[in-house]
C-alpha cells in the first residue's frame, strides 16, 4: 500500500516537473489560474471555452490547473506555481497575510452565498443538522466553507461535538459528489455549497431532486478568485479587468451564463468576516 | 373409460409420445443442471475477475476511509460488465458491517449485514465463519435470491474487508427457458414424426389381434369348421398365438367330433340291441305262424276265398320276416376271403345306374390279392355306400371310390358331388327308418352294423359340395 502510494507520488512529481519544465518554456506568457470544485469543474469543454476566452481578453495564454482538493490548489498558489486560483472563502482566511482578493462572482446579483444542508428525498423527517445524530454524513472537502467549516460550527453551536456526532463522516472532494452521495444514499445528509446546489438543479435536475434541502446557513462571501500579495501590478490589473469585463461582452456573458453567474466584482475583505468568525470558533473548540 | 378399454392403435402412438414426453424432460433436467452449473461457474469467474480488479484499489481506500472513493470503485465494477440490476456488490469491514454497497439506499452504510434479512445475515455468517481463509468462495443457499461469491480483499496480505458480490437467480431463467423452449420444440417435432409412424405400428400390431378377436367370437356359436381364420404363423408371439389358436379350434374339433361320434354309437348300439331284441321276440312266434299256415293249408279243403285269404296272411307274414331280418345284421364269417375280383363285381353291379345319370365314375380298385377279411358283408358296405352315392349325384356329377390296402386296414373311400349332409342330419344318419332316408331306410344302418361287426369304424365328411363316407376294417392275420 505504501509502495503504492509512492507510485502514485512519483508520477505526480514526475508530471508537475514535466508540466512545470513546459511552463518555464513560457514562464512570462501564461497565465496559470487553479480551480477547485467551488464551481462544477467536470465541464471540459465549457473550461476550455472560458480558458480561450480569457487567453484571448489577455492577448496571453491562459491555463487552467485542476486539482482535487482546495488544499493542493491553494498550496500550488502559494508555492508560486499558479499566478491565481479560485479558492474558497475558508484557505483564503486562513491565508490572508499571503494571499488577496482578485476578484468576487456574483451570484444572483451579490457576492454572498450560502451553504446548504440537504438530505435524501426519502428522509421527510429531519429538520436540521442536530436530526441527523449516528447517521453518515458527507463534507466535501476539509477545506471548504460550505462544505465543511459552516456544519462544523453550526453543530458546536448545538453544543455538539463534530467528531462523535456522526456514526461516520467522509469527504467527496466535490460539491457535486456531496450531491450524488446523498441522492444515492451512501449519505443521509451532506453540506453542499449553496451555489452548486442551485446550478445543478438546473444543469443535472435528476440529481438535485433526489435531495431535500433542510436547511440554509447565513450568507458569506462568495469563493473569490485570489492572488499572492507579490504578484506584479500590472499582471494583476490585466487580469482582474479581464474578469469584471465578462458581464459586459456578449461572449463573456454567454460563460458567465453557463456559470450560473452575473458577472465579477472587485470585492472587499469584510465580505469574509463571517468566515473568518467560523474559523476562530473551530479553533476555540479544538 | 379405463386404460384396457382404449384400443392399442391409439394406445401405441400415446406411448410413443409419452416416451417422448418422457426423454424430453430427462434431456431438459439433464441440460438445465449443466447450464446451472456453467452459469455458476461463469458468476464465479465474473466475480473473482471484478475482484481481482478491485483488489488493489478497494482496499487502498478502506485502508484511508475513504468512503466515497470506495462506493466510486463499487460503482465503477457495477457498471463494468452492463448488467447493473442483477449483480450487488457489498464490501464489508472487519467486523461484518457494510462498508459500503452498490445499493446504498437498501443497504446502508455502517449497518451489519445481518440487518438485512435472513439471507444476508447467512452470508454474514459464512463471512466471518471463514475470516482467515483468504480465498475467493462461492456460497449459495437453497432458495436463496441470490448466489454470492465471498471475496476478501486484501492489502499486503492482510484482509482489509470482504468484498461481497450477489448475483440474482433470476438471471439464470432466460437461459433455462431458452433450454426447455428448445427442447420442447424438437420434442414436438419428433413427435409430429413419429405419430404416423406409430399410428402404423400400432395398426400392424393390432390387426391380427383384432382378427383373432373377431374369430375368437365365433367359437361355440356354429360348427368350428366354418371358421377360418387366416392368422400369420411363426415363431414371434402373434405368430405362436395363431399357431395355437388353429390348434385349438382342431381340438374342439376334434372333441366335438369324438362326442358326437360316441354319442352316435351309444345310440346304434342301444338301437342294435332294441332291434335284435325285437326281432328274435318277433322271429318265434313268426315261425311258429308261418308252420301252422303252411299245415293249414296242406291237410284242410278251403275255397277259393279262404285260399286268397291265407295267401295274404302268408305274403304279410314273409314281409314282416324280410324286414325283421333285414334289421338282424349279420356278417357271415364264413364267406371266401375278400379277392380284388370281388371289388370289381360290384363296379360291374353299378354301371347301368351310372351310365343310366351319365355320371363320371372313378374307380379305383388298390388291392394287389386277397385280403384276409370276409368278402360278403365288404362287398354289401361297397355296394350300399356306392348305390348310396350314385344316387346322390346329380346328373353328370362324378362318383370317387378307392378301396386299398393300407397298414393292415382296408380302407373304403366312397366320393360323392351331391348336396352335403347337415348336421342335424348327420347325427340320425345310421339308424334305422331315419326320416331323411331314401328307400327302405336301412342301407346305411346294415352298412354301419357291419362295419361294426368287423371291428371297423365308419366317418362321413360333407363339406363344400362334396361327401365322403370312409371305411376302416382292421385286417387280422390269422
Amino acid at each position: 500500500m505504501i509502495k503504492g502510494r509512492t507510485t502514485i507520488r512519483c508520477i505526480l512529481l514526475m508530471a508537475c516537473l514535466l508540466m512545470a519544465g513546459n511552463l518555464l518554456a513560457s514562464s512570462e506568457k501564461t497565465y496559470r489560474i487553479g480551480l477547485t470544485a467551488v464551481i462544477l469543474t467536470d465541464q471540459t469543454s465549457f473550461l476550455k471555452e472560458w480558458q480561450d476566452y480569457l487567453s484571448n481578453s489577455l492577448q496571453r495564454p491562459v491555463q487552467f490547473i485542476q486539482r482535487q482538493t482546495y488544499e493542493e490548489v491553494t498550496d500550488l498558489l502559494l508555492g508560486g506555481d499558479l499566478d491565481a486560483a479560485w479558492i474558497c472563502g475558508f484557505p483564503y482566511v486562513r491565508n490572508r497575510e499571503q494571499l488577496k482578493l482578485l476578484a468576487v462572482p456574483l451570484f444572483n446579483g451579490e457576492p454572498l452565498y450560502r451553504s446548504y444542508l440537504i438530505v435524501p428525498t426519502t428522509d421527510s423527517v429531519s429538520q436540521g443538522i442536530v436530526d441527523l445524530k449516528g447517521k453518515v454524513f458527507a463534507y466535501s472537502d476539509p477545506n471548504s466553507n460550505s462544505g465543511f467549516l459552516y456544519p462544523q460550527v453550526s453543530m458546536i453551536r448545538e453544543g455538539l461535538e463534530p467528531k462523535h456526532f456522526f456514526s461516520k463522516t467522509f469527504f467527496a472532494w466535490a460539491h457535486r459528489d456531496v450531491v450524488k452521495a446523498v441522492a444515492d444514499g451512501v449519505a443521509q445528509g451532506g453540506a453542499v455549497d449553496g451555489y452548486v446546489w442551485e446550478t445543478l438543479s438546473r444543469h443535472e435536475p435528476a440529481l438535485t431532486a433526489g435531495t431535500r434541502l433542510v436547511s440554509k446557513s447565513p450568507l458569506f462571501g462568495f469563493p473569490p478568485l485570489v492572488v499572492r500579495r507579490d504578484i506584479s501590478p500590472a499582471n494583476f490589473s490585466a487580469l482582474r479587468n479581464a474578469l469584471l469585463k465578462m458581464a459586459s461582452v456578449t461572449e463573456g456573458r454567454r460563460l458567465l451564463q453557463r456559470l450560473n453567474l452575473d458577472g465579477f466584482t472587485e470585492g472587499e475583505d469584510s465580505l469574509y468576516d463571517g468566515v473568518a468568525e467560523s474559523v476562530r470558533i473551530l479553533e476555540d473548540a479544538q | 373409460m379405463k386404460m384396457g378399454d382404449i384400443s392399442y392403435r391409439i394406445k401405441v402412438p400415446l406411448m410413443f409420445t409419452l416416451v417422448i414426453l418422457i426423454t424430453a424432460s430427462v434431456v431438459t433436467l439433464a441440460l438445465t443442471w449443466r447450464a446451472y452449473e456453467e452459469l455458476r461457474e461463469e458468476v464465479f469467474n465474473n466475480a473473482v475477475e471484478i475482484g481481482s480488479v478491485l483488489s488493489n484499489s478497494l482496499p487502498n481506500a478502506m485502508l484511508h476511509d475513504d468512503l466515497w472513493g470506495a462506493y466510486r470503485l463499487v460503482q465503477a465494477a457495477e457498471g463494468w460488465s452492463g448488467e447493473t440490476s442483477s449483480r450487488l456488490l457489498v464490501v464489508l469491514d472487519k467486523d461484518g458491517r457494510i462498508y459500503v454497497s452498490n445499493r446504498p439506499k437498501e443497504l446502508a452504510v455502517t449497518t451489519p449485514l445481518r440487518a438485512h434479512g435472513a439471507e444476508l445475515a447467512r452470508v454474514e455468517a459464512e463471512v466471518l465463519r471463514l475470516t482467515g481463509d483468504l480465498r475467493p468462495r462461492p456460497y449459495e443457499y437453497p432458495n436463496d435470491q441470490r448466489l454470492y461469491v465471498i471475496l476478501p480483499m486484501l492489502s499486503d496480505g492482510v484482509a482489509m474487508g470482504t468484498l461481497v458480490i450477489g448475483y440474482d437467480r433470476a438471471l439464470f431463467w432466460p437461459r433455462f427457458i431458452a433450454i426447455v423452449e428448445r427442447v420442447v420444440v424438437s420434442a414436438l417435432l419428433v413427435t409430429v414424426l413419429l405419430l404416423p409412424f406409430g399410428w402404423y405400428l400400432g395398426n400392424r400390431m393390432v390387426k391380427p389381434l383384432g382378427h383373432l378377436a373377431n374369430c375368437m367370437s365365433k367359437v361355440g356359436r356354429g360348427s368350428n369348421e366354418e371358421i377360418t381364420c387366416d392368422l400369420r404363423q411363426g415363431k414371434d408371439e402373434i405368430g405362436r398365438l395363431g399357431t395355437s389358436f388353429q390348434q385349438m379350434l382342431g381340438e374342439l374339433d376334434e372333441k366335438e367330433r369324438l362326442e358326437s361320434g360316441m354319442l352316435a354309437s351309444e345310440r346304434l348300439a342301444a338301437v342294435g340291441r332294441l332291434a335284435a331284441g325285437v326281432a328274435h321276440e318277433i322271429n318265434n312266434p313268426l315261425g311258429g305262424m308261418l308252420n301252422a299256415l303252411n299245415t293249414f293249408r296242406r291237410y284242410s279243403e278251403t275255397d277259393a276265398l279262404g285260399r286268397e285269404t291265407f295267401d295274404l296272411i302268408e305274403r304279410g307274414l314273409q314281409q314282416i320276416r324280410e324286414t325283421v331280418s333285414a334289421l338282424l345284421v349279420e356278417a357271415n364269417p364264413r364267406s371266401h376271403s375278400l379277392s380284388p375280383k370281388d371289388v370289381n363285381d360290384v363296379r360291374m353291379l353299378l354301371l347301368a345306374d351310372v351310365s343310366r345319370k351319365q355320371i363320371r365314375l372313378d374307380w379305383r380298385n388298390c388291392l394287389e390279392g386277397d385280403v384276409a377279411l370276409p368278402s360278403t358283408p365288404i362287398r354289401q358296405v361297397l355296394i350300399n355306400l356306392s348305390l348310396n352315392a350314385v344316387q346322390a349325384s346329380p346328373e353328370g356329377g362324378a362318383v370317387h371310390c378307392l378301396v386299398e390296402n393300407r397298414e393292415n386296414r382296408l380302407c373304403l373311400s366312397v366320393v360323392n358331388e351331391g348336396p352335403n349332409i347337415s348336421r342335424e342330419q348327420k347325427l340320425s344318419l345310421f339308424e334305422p327308418f331315419s326320416e331323411n332316408a331314401t328307400g327302405n331306410g336301412l342301407g346305411l344302418w346294415v352298412t354301419y352294423q357291419l362295419v361294426h361287426q368287423l371291428e371297423g369304424n365308419i366317418e362321413v365328411k360333407s363339406r363344400g359340395g362334396r361327401t365322403q363316407f370312409v371305411v376302416e376294417l382292421p385286417i387280422k392275420e390269422t
